[in-house]
């Protein structure tokens, strides 16, 4: 087991290696240098202001170079002022050392971000844990209706409940964030007037049930019919056993049944949906920070990409890449755990 | 100047009359279908259920939307008439004395033929990203699951690589103006649209190779197609002017395949991995055919099932990224009908109107659902058998 999650660690960095390397890549594509320099430089600078902007801030050192500097394996360069010719750090408002320095995730240091000018790790930080905040009411809402839908539809396959349920989750399912956003927002904002469209506010004063309740209802619905649709799967499956049958004979009630014997086994398999669904909940994130404008990380995110700010976008896609990983590993480790027919090898 | 309105009902019966081509495309076609059912094989069963009717329903209805799009639409998607500025449903344009059904948007054009319209680049490009993302997936997929070992090893952590990306990021990346003054879109392009053409050619080589009677027939056929759709879709240099693509619905399509094609590579990789334990494919090893022809004759065919059903999902599933990349303004230019970039234009005003968000979100759900319906009916009717 010790051996299965060290080898499965070791996939995890090699990946987050390899991702960090492309996304390094992308954003530092010629045209998306120059979209940097414009935002960075005046509104009217010429071709050569931005040029030189970008030759001073050392983004036209070799490829390789630069990623070793971000990753802390290569030795940040102070920049030279050209009018003193004296050494100073890069970014006046991060404090970046004046004296060539290994500075880099290795080390923990984020960087810089462009687009704020702070130090990444005061942007991101807090950013993800507000939306480690949202998450959580997510999944508070989320996985009981979830589940609760799923036994009901699966305890009886075929009944009237099974099949009304059973299009209402499809019926979710297939309504994704931006569609059933704009349908609360018109609903419970515009027309009841009971909820606040924007959750701007939840950021300075704190959440409350009124600037917090759209956010969390649009992200939570796409994921209830998904997980609902596996638990009713797995529940029909259970509820065919050899031993529910022997259960029913031996005298017991239906809702013994299912509360004692069913429900156990058949929650294993939403264990591994649920935490499989981090990723679609991290693109249902950005989409609904966006929409509710909501600080948190996808809405930094957000922001970061169109700013092309490449510190701030490393950081975010090195978190996000690690979350999605490390729940797949929690994942595989917890259904073998849960289940013990599985035995990791 | 005083716009005049008609009621809600005459709304409801203007958008009826003025569907009315899809009305009897749909008549003769579910007509036809229902009563040759028995004849028609897994599409004829569909019809035996609810879910499999309504499915059916709502993606004809779209489709032949799409199809007569220009005549269902009463004015031009994209022509701004400015008195009808925000104007509510019903209002009627003083010009042609025809109504805006469902109003005007924030830039005086009529929310009823943008919804019409936009179905048209929804289902062209959903349908095709998702064809190209089953070709990618399967062609690769077949051999990782089949081999095993060092091939799949490679293949499955480039599958994950890909997955583990954040979708919104990599579309930020990939679909950016800036990335059409670079190689890499047409580079990606050109990397996946080979795919096709490397299906079919070694489909039709493992098959027919001993009667070369029909393999050059079929290869030339499938080269010269393939290779002209081929030259005009990455190139954009189709000698005939026929097969052409805007140079950023290329981007879309290929970021679009590149997202969804790890997917497919997984789902097919499990299958083959289940399919090939089976004993006609021992079978076939021991007549000594080749493990291409056993991959492509033997095992695709018995996998079908599920991936038919993952195909529908799959559509629907784009659908949601196109709408995606929409709302967030990627790619598709900014006056574009399409359902994702009206929802974004429409739900920044929602606090003055609300009447232009709701068509285009409406028009989507509705889509994915009929896809999600017709995917549900359809692993219902493969389990039966």
């Amino acid at each position: 087991m010790l051996s299965f999650i060290l080898r499965r660690l070791g996939v995890i960095a090699l990946t987050m290696l390899c991702l960090t390397l492309v996304v390094f890549f992308l954003i530092n594509l010629d045209p998306n240098l120059k979209k940097l320099a414009i935002t960075q430089t005046e509104m009217r600078a010429t071709a050569e202001q931005q040029e030189s902007w970008l030759q001073r801030n050392g983004y036209r050192q070799n490829f390789f170079i630069r990623y070793g500097q971000w990753l802390g394996v290569w030795p940040k360069q102070p920049v030279i002022d050209p009018a003193t010719g004296e050494a100073k750090g890069r970014f006046a408002f991060c404090n970046e050392p004046a004296v060539p320095a290994f500075s880099g995730i290795l080390q923990g240091d984020f960087g810089c971000s462009t687009k704020y000018k702070v130090p990444v790790s005061q942007k991101l930080f807090p950013a993800l844990g507000a939306t480690g905040l949202l998450m959580f009411w997510v999944m508070v809402t989320m996985v009981p209706i979830a589940l609760l839908v799923g036994i009901l539809a699966g305890m009886r396959e075929g009944s009237r409940t099974d099949r009304t349920l059973s299009v209402a989750s499809i019926a979710t399912t297939a309504t994704p964030e931006y569609v059933s956003g704009v349908i609360f927002a018109v609903v419970f904002a515009s027309w009841l007037g009971w909820l606040n469209g924007s959750a701007a506010s939840a950021t300075s004063q704190g959440i409350t049930f009124y600037n917090f309740t759209l956010p969390v209802m649009t992200m939570a619905i796409y994921g209830i019919g998904y997980i609902a649709r596996m638990t009713r799967a797995s529940m029909v499956e259970v509820m065919t056993q050899q031993y529910i049958r022997t259960a029913r004979l031996k005298g017991l009630s239906f809702s013994s049944v299912v509360i004692k014997h069913a429900l156990r086994n058949a929650l294993i398999a939403p264990f591994t949906v649920i935490m499989l669904q981090f990723p679609w909940l991290l693109t249902g994130v950005v989409v609904v920070e966006t929409m509710f404008r909501y600080q948190g990380f996808g809405f930094l995110l957000v922001q970061g990409a169109e700013a092309n700010d490449i510190d701030l976008l490393l950081g975010c896609s090195l978190v996000s890449v690690f979350v999605v990983l490390f729940t797949q590993l929690l994942s595989d480790v917890g259904y073998a755990y849960l289940n013990p027919r599985i035995r990791v090898q | 100047m005083q716009l005049e309105y008609i009621g809600a009902f005459q709304i409801v019966i203007g958008v009826i009359v003025r569907f009315w081509p899809v009305w009897v495309a749909l008549a003769i076609v579910m007509g036809a279908s229902f009563v040759y059912r028995k004849q028609l094989g897994l599409y004829g069963q569909l019809y035996g259920t609810g879910v499999g009717i309504a499915g059916v329903g709502i993606c004809f209805f779209w489709l032949f939307t799409a199809i007569f799009a220009h005549t269902i639409a009463p004015f031009d998607p994209l022509a701004q008439i400015s008195v009808m500025k925000d104007a509510l449903p019903g209002a009627i344009e003083p010009e042609s004395g025809m109504p805006f059904l469902f109003g005007g948007d924030k830039l005086a054009r009529d929310v009823f033929s943008r919804m019409v319209e936009g179905s048209r680049i929804v289902l062209i490009i959903a349908p095709a990203a998702t064809a190209f993302a089953l070709m990618v997936g399967i062609t690769l997929g077949l051999p990782a699951g089949y081999y095993g070992g060092r091939i799949d090893q490679i293949l499955s952590f480039l599958a994950n690589l890909v997955l583990a990306f954040p979708v919104i990021l990599l579309f930020y990346l990939l679909v950016t103006p800036g990335i059409m003054d670079t190689p890499i879109p047409y580079g990606l392009a050109g990397l996946f649209f080979i795919f096709p053409i490397i299906f079919f050619c070694t489909l039709f080589y493992t098959r027919f190779k001993n009667r070369p009677d029909r393999l050059y027939w079929l290869m030339g056929f499938t080269i010269l197609v393939g290779g002209w759709i081929y030259i005009g879709l990455v190139f954009n240099a189709d000698p005939f002017g026929i097969v052409s693509i805007a140079p950023n619905q290329l981007n879309i399509f290929v970021a679009v395949v590149f997202a969804s094609s790890p997917g497919v590579f997984r789902i097919v990789r499990g299958l083959v991995m289940d399919i090939k334990t089976r004993d006609y494919v021992a079978a076939a090893q021991t007549r000594g055919e080749s493990p291409w022809y056993i991959m492509l004759w033997e095992v695709l065919p018995n996998a079908r099932g599920p991936l038919i059903v993952d195909a529908c999902l799959r559509i629907g599933y784009t659908t949601i990224l196109l709408g995606t990349l929409g709302y967030f303004g990627l790619g598709l230019a900014p006056e574009s009908p399409d359902w994702g970039t009206a929802i974004k234009d429409a739900s920044r005003l929602l606090r003055s109107f609300i009447h232009p968000a709701l068509p285009p979100t409406i028009a989507l759900m509705s889509f994915v659902l009929g896809l999600n319906l017709l995917a549900d009916a359809l692993r219902e009717q493969s389990m039966k058998d």
